[in-house]
């Protein structure tokens, strides 16, 4: 965690360029940018500027914004749970679709069904997020009516309406990897010695593919999810945008809209430390699901 | 970021067997279907970007306000956008931009983090160490967000787009590398190299970097695409490729507003794109069926 902020600070402090003239634009006159700078604490020596940066941190603290003039935590804490429902709904068409389509292309392997879902996993992978969300408002809201264009709505059953689309899209954009692992784990599974026995027993297909080979295949393919969320919840920032959201990925746009970079380094780190702290759930959720990294 | 093949996928032997005998390579390549089918798809997209100049008939930023957002005809094979723009053009421009943005983007994190990977997986100890730990703290960030953050702290445009990638994108070269190098260290004929008396460098250089780049090479495919993807999205966002040089990103932002009369303004750069995406990806895929020891 410390290191994710150290690098934030860094990574964006670093970089050629200056904040206090990015955000005041090229048409600043100097006296204008020095004046923030000061403001800003940009004129202190670097490593003051870190020091200050981690204890405001420490004290759960991101600075104030620019644009809106309240402190940028508030402005945070107003757009997570869009995110966040954003982010659930996504990992839940996750599962929804990949464990279908990744068991049919294993129970059916190279025959059509198998090479359909591989042409679904090659057009998913070279689909661009914001276009797959265009595509489905056009033909999901514009011509079956059947959800919003986009919005967040004011109650819960509107919430979840709205969140349908965005949730796909983000879903799709990591899809085709999952089903690809899933897949190869279950046709390494399906050879093994114990599915055999459980056929031999008597056991019929569809109940050995659930009960015994999805469920070993599950566990590298969870392990994969997780690792992949980083990017799943990346990719939400774009589609935010698309369907007009106001979760995290909005505010970081709108802020870079209007110049305001303590709301752009802010929100920046609250997206790392959600991936550091999804990755530990995972590690955790697959510790329970396979018996054998269970500490005795 | 997409976890490429997975890291320690079995590597071929040394000198007598070099990855995957180069003299049949060929033949083999000609035989793997989803490289064939790779290699083809690419290859017309190149071409079409390459030929912009000679197949695009008219300028890609050239205006015509008497003529816009016309349907397809002889003049305009594709029809116009709102300012009279023929798509067609724009559809040739934008590729040859975006498929030379995504390539030398990927150029730098390529070369360092294979470099550096393998070094790491080679020598190991506290450079290894040191070097881990950073790639896990920049892989804690979600891919756009960082890309964004960055691209807004350079600055917009391809410039902004370098330096991102640049910052960025090494470390899954590095850790894929990594892998590899550890897989080949720990293999019987580098210790037969090293006990025969070849310098550590000697080692690395003709030993273990050929295979740990062959791996990096199956992964820059993805990433390739993954890359390409994210300079569209950066082009839709308005932080890419600045108007007016066409790019299909802002292709596809700038047909958004008229997307329920004319959704082809967006529609046909959208396909574009996955059209590229596809070809990519296969020749990824087939690289890596190549080489699987067979």
């Amino acid at each position: 965690m410390l290191g994710v902020a150290i690098v934030t600070f860094l990574l964006l402090r670093l970089i050629p360029g200056d904040p206090a003239r990015a955000v005041l634009g090229i048409h600043a006159s100097p006296r204008q940018v020095a004046q923030l700078r000061q403001t800003l604490g940009l004129d202190e020596p670097i490593y003051q500027q870190l020091w200050s940066f981690l204890v405001g941190l420490a004290h759960g603290s991101t600075g104030t914004s620019i644009y809106y003039k309240v402190p940028v935590s508030s402005l945070i804490w107003a757009a997570l749970p869009v995110t966040a429902s954003l982010v659930g709904m996504a990992t839940l068409f996750c599962v929804l679709i990949t464990v279908p389509l990744a068991s049919l292309a294993a129970a059916r392997q190279d025959r059509p069904a198998d090479h359909a879902v591989r042409v679904f996993s090659l057009v998913g992978l070279g689909t661009p997020s914001f276009f797959l969300a265009i595509v489905l408002i056009i033909v999901f809201a514009v011509d079956l009516h059947w959800f919003s264009v986009g919005g967040w709505g004011t109650t819960v059953p509107e919430h979840l309406r709205g969140l349908v689309l965005p949730g796909l899209t983000a879903a799709i954009a990591i899809v085709p990897v999952l089903i690809r692992s899933l897949r190869l784990g279950m046709l390494d599974v399906i050879g093994s010695d114990f599915v055999a026995a459980a056929r031999a027993k008597g056991l019929r297909g569809p109940r050995v593919l659930l009960a015994h080979v999805t469920r070993n295949a599950l566990i590298p393919s969870l392990t994969l999810l997780g690792i992949n969320i980083a990017y799943l919840i990346g990719s939400t920032v774009v589609i935010e945008r698309v369907f007009d959201l106001d979760g995290l990925g909005n505010l970081m746009l709108n802020a870079i809209g209007v110049r305001d970079f303590p709301v752009v380094q802010g929100v920046t780190i609250v997206y790392a430390i959600a991936v550091v702290i999804i990755n530990l759930l995972t590690d955790l959720g697959v510790a329970r699901l396979d018996p054998r990294t269970r500490l005795r | 970021m997409t976890a490429g093949p997975a890291a320690g996928v079995p590597l071929t032997d040394d000198d007598q067997a070099p990855i995957g005998s180069r003299a049949s390579f060929g033949a083999r390549a000609v035989r793997t279907p989803a490289f064939v089918a790779g290699v083809s798809v690419t290859g017309v997209i190149v071409l079409l970007a390459l030929l912009a100049p000679v197949i695009g008939r008219y300028s890609p930023v050239q205006q015509n306000l008497l003529a816009t957002l016309q349907g397809p005809s002889a003049a305009h094979w594709l029809g116009t956008d709102e300012f009279g723009r023929d798509i067609w053009s724009r559809l040739l421009y934008g590729g040859r931009t975006d498929l030379q943005v995504g390539v030398l983007a990927v150029l730098f994190p390529f070369c360092f983090g294979s470099l550096l990977g393998t070094l790491c997986g080679y020598l190991g100890g506290s450079l290894d160490a040191i070097v881990m730990r950073v790639v896990d703290v920049v892989l804690a960030f979600p891919f756009y967000v960082l890309i964004i953050a960055l691209v807004f702290f350079v600055g917009e445009g391809t410039h902004g787009i370098f330096i991102a990638f640049a910052l960025t994108d090494w470390v899954v070269y590095t850790r894929t590398t990594r892998g590899a190098a550890l897989v080949a260290t720990s293999q019987d004929w580098v210790a037969a190299a090293e006990g025969g008396g070849l310098s550590r460098r000697r080692v690395l250089l003709r030993h273990v970097l050929p295979n740990t780049i062959s791996q990096a090479i199956v992964y820059a495919m993805s990433d390739i695409v993954l890359v390409i993807l994210a300079v569209v999205t950066l082009g839709y966002l308005g932080l890419g490729i600045q108007p007016p040089a066409p790019d299909w990103g802002a292709m596809i932002s700038d047909g958004q507003a008229f997307i329920t009369v004319h959704p082809w303004l967006s529609i046909i750069p959208g396909i574009a794109i996955i059209v590229t995406g596809v070809g990519l990806s296969l020749i990824g895929d087939g690289l890596a069926d190549l080489q699987r020891p067979q």
